[in-house]
């Protein structure tokens, strides 16, 4: 089949949405307003940790233009579920918190009102009775014995089939350490790092006369946020018209399922038209993040370039609660090692849990520190034995037919063509051993590990 | 607090609409008048996304008391151009992939006319730093600078 008969590929395609974006009529979620629609404010934890004795909403509810107010009570499951489906458990996260509070910012108790500045006062007439208590914040103490355990199961890390980090074990680490020539370690992190979309989260909900409810989100993931919002709502998913598709800038940052379940309640409650929408202040500071990531490495490496022992610590900050971390630290695990043949691995991959923000998805998470760390480290590597740094990589690429420590087999490796090809686009010469070498000289013709 | 009524010249037509005294010019295009192009990324003059023309310069209407804008010319997106008779510079937005969410886009496109408007020859860097206080996240900034240097050089053709 050639290329040609694909028609499209390889053509330059105009975007089907693009002239509504040029000429301001894509419309919006925050574009959407319904005649008699009500404004939704949300009142939030103002500390890092704490337990709630009392939330007192009188005040608020006689304040003249609120409609009701939301709370625990409301929510019929009280949960966000939303890697469930994935075993990824216990519940952690209340929809809107009645116990206690886990990060500054979190959600108690939200306001409907018949304008948003009305529903924005009437928040800061909440009375509040939370019970301060000293807040966990820097990983390596959350998993120290001194640490209070902040998670109802007793610790500050997601478990792991018992263990309270991902393991990945491959070949004897401890016994080939003892044979390097070397052994190169390094320290790297990175700081959280908040999505920022132009767009902040935005969710318009009207209740329909059939019993149904017309959802307008700006989820970057429509069907996933339609499954969860029915399960917190108890309600089978037909009652939930999803709308969505136009999202301005996610990142990863909008799909936590973080608006509509709440709007749809006070929707429900009120019987009219709702609309939520995030100030800049919510979107950099209450929203999930990236996870802050601290990874070390203990490498064993021979004069010739192989590394023969790579160990990795790495502690994820899932923030607060799960959402997307316990499954971001599993796809890190298994990408620690990097894109390389080592024999000998050892990965010990902690999501751990600290009174901040939750952290969540965002675009390659969980994966791309770990190529940040692996590439500095093998930089590192080449400086240290005075290897040159194309070398270093071509020479330990993974080869197809090669096994790599989540066992699974190599079998699209593109690296080595990759590095040729960069080379050759910036004008490096690489010596003739290097351009040699391919993805498929493993097993005897050439694979150093072969 | 009692409204008041504010007329201005809107997008060529002159437009008077009862509003709050201390509603900003952006709340007043968006949720009085429904022109809803004019975007709402921050609220405190930190993003552009709401960049309208005032008397033909750039101004971010989150920041502008709708009072203010009394007596004035006032020049939003949908002003420039429309699906059918795009503006030259939306024209280069859509041909040259400039828009990614798009969200930023119309305060782009806005601060570009202002500047097109009064320098028809602008450098690379002059275009830059008329564009400096509109933030893109989908960080389509050199697409954005090359359809902006698309138009400059269609004009010096013309
Ligand atoms: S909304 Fe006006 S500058 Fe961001
Ligand atoms: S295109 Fe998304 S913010 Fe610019």
């Amino acid at each position: 089949m050639g290329v040609k008969q694909l028609g499209i590929v390889g053509q330059s395609v105009k975007r089907r949405d693009g002239i509504g974006h040029v000429t301001g009529q894509t419309q919006y979620v925050d574009d959407v307003f319904y005649t008699g629609m009500l404004w939704l404010k949300m009142v939030r934890s103002p500390i890092s940790r704490g337990i709630i004795h009392g939330i007192d909403t009188s005040k608020a509810e006689a304040f003249p233009g609120v409609v009701t107010v939301v709370t625990a009570k409301d929510v019929p499951n009280n949960w966000y579920t939303i890697l469930c489906l994935i075993g990824v458990e216990p519940n952690d996260e209340p929809v809107l918190a009645h116990e206690e509070v886990m990060y500054f910012g979190e959600p108690i108790c939200a306001i409907v009102a018949e304008t948003e500045a009305i529903a924005a006062e009437a928040a800061a007439l909440v009375k509040l009775d939370i019970e301060e208590l000293p807040p966990v914040l820097e990983m390596e103490f959350a998993i120290s014995p001194d640490a209070p355990a902040i998670k109802k199961w007793g610790n500050n890390t997601f478990m792991y089939d018992g263990y309270n980090h991902r393991k990945l074990r491959f070949g004897d680490f401890e016994k080939a350490i003892q044979q390097a020539d070397y052994v190169i370690e390094g320290d790297y992190s990175l700081s959280p790092i908040e999505h920022a979309p132009i767009e902040t989260h935005c969710c318009v909900v009207k209740p329909e006369p059939d019993g149904r409810l017309t959802v307008h989100s700006n989820t970057q993931a429509l069907y996933f946020t339609m499954d969860n919002t029915a399960i917190i709502l108890q309600v089978p998913s037909q009652r939930l018209h999803m709308i969505g598709g136009t999202v301005g800038g996610g990142f990863g940052g909008k799909v936590d399922v973080i608006t509509e379940p709440i709007t749809c309640i006070a929707a429900m409650k009120t019987g009219r038209p709702v609309k939520w929408r995030w100030t800049r202040e919510e979107e950099m500071r209450k929203s999930s993040t990236r996870a802050g990531v601290k990874m070390h490495y203990t490498d064993g490496v021979m004069k010739d370039g192989r590394i023969i022992a790579r160990k990795v610590r790495s502690l994820e900050d899932a923030g607060a609660y799960h959402r997307h971390s316990p499954y971001g630290v599993q796809k890190h695990m298994a990408n620690l090692p990097g894109p390389y043949t080592i024999p000998n691995v050892w990965v010990d991959a902690y999501c751990v849990y600290t009174n901040r923000q939750p952290s969540s998805a965002m675009r390659g998470f969980g994966v791309t520190e770990a190529t940040f760390a692996v590439e500095c480290q093998m930089e590192r590597i080449a400086r240290t034995i005075g290897m040159d740094s194309w070398e270093i990589r071509l020479i330990n690429a993974y080869r197809n037919g090669q096994m790599r420590p989540v066992q699974k087999v190599v079998e699209d490796a593109t690296l080595i063509e990759t590095i040729q090809a960069a080379a050759e686009l910036i004008g490096h010469e690489l010596p003739a051993h290097l351009k040699a070498m391919s993805s498929d000289d493993y097993a005897g013709k050439g694979g150093h590990h072969g | 607090m009692e409204s008041i009524t504010v007329t201005f010249k809107l997008n060529g037509k002159t437009t008077a609409v009862a509003i709050e005294p201390l509603e900003s010019l952006r709340t007043v295009l968006r949720e009085h008048l429904h022109l809803h192009a004019t975007k709402a990324g921050c609220g405190q003059g930190g993003c552009g996304s709401c960049t309208v023309l005032v008397n033909a310069e750039p101004v971010l209407s989150c920041l502008m008391l709708a009072a203010l804008a009394d007596g004035q010319e006032i020049t939003t997106l949908e002003g420039i151009g429309t699906a059918q008779h795009m503006h030259p510079l939306q024209a280069a937005f859509f041909d040259r992939f400039a828009a990614q969410c798009g969200y930023c886009s119309p305060g782009m496109i806005m601060a570009a006319k202002a500047l097109l408007d009064k320098n028809p020859h602008p450098t690379r860097a002059e275009i830059a730093e008329a564009l400096a206080g509109n933030l893109c996240r989908c960080t389509g900034y050199v697409a954005i600078l090359d359809a902006i240097e698309d138009v400059v050089t269609q004009m010096q053709e013309a």
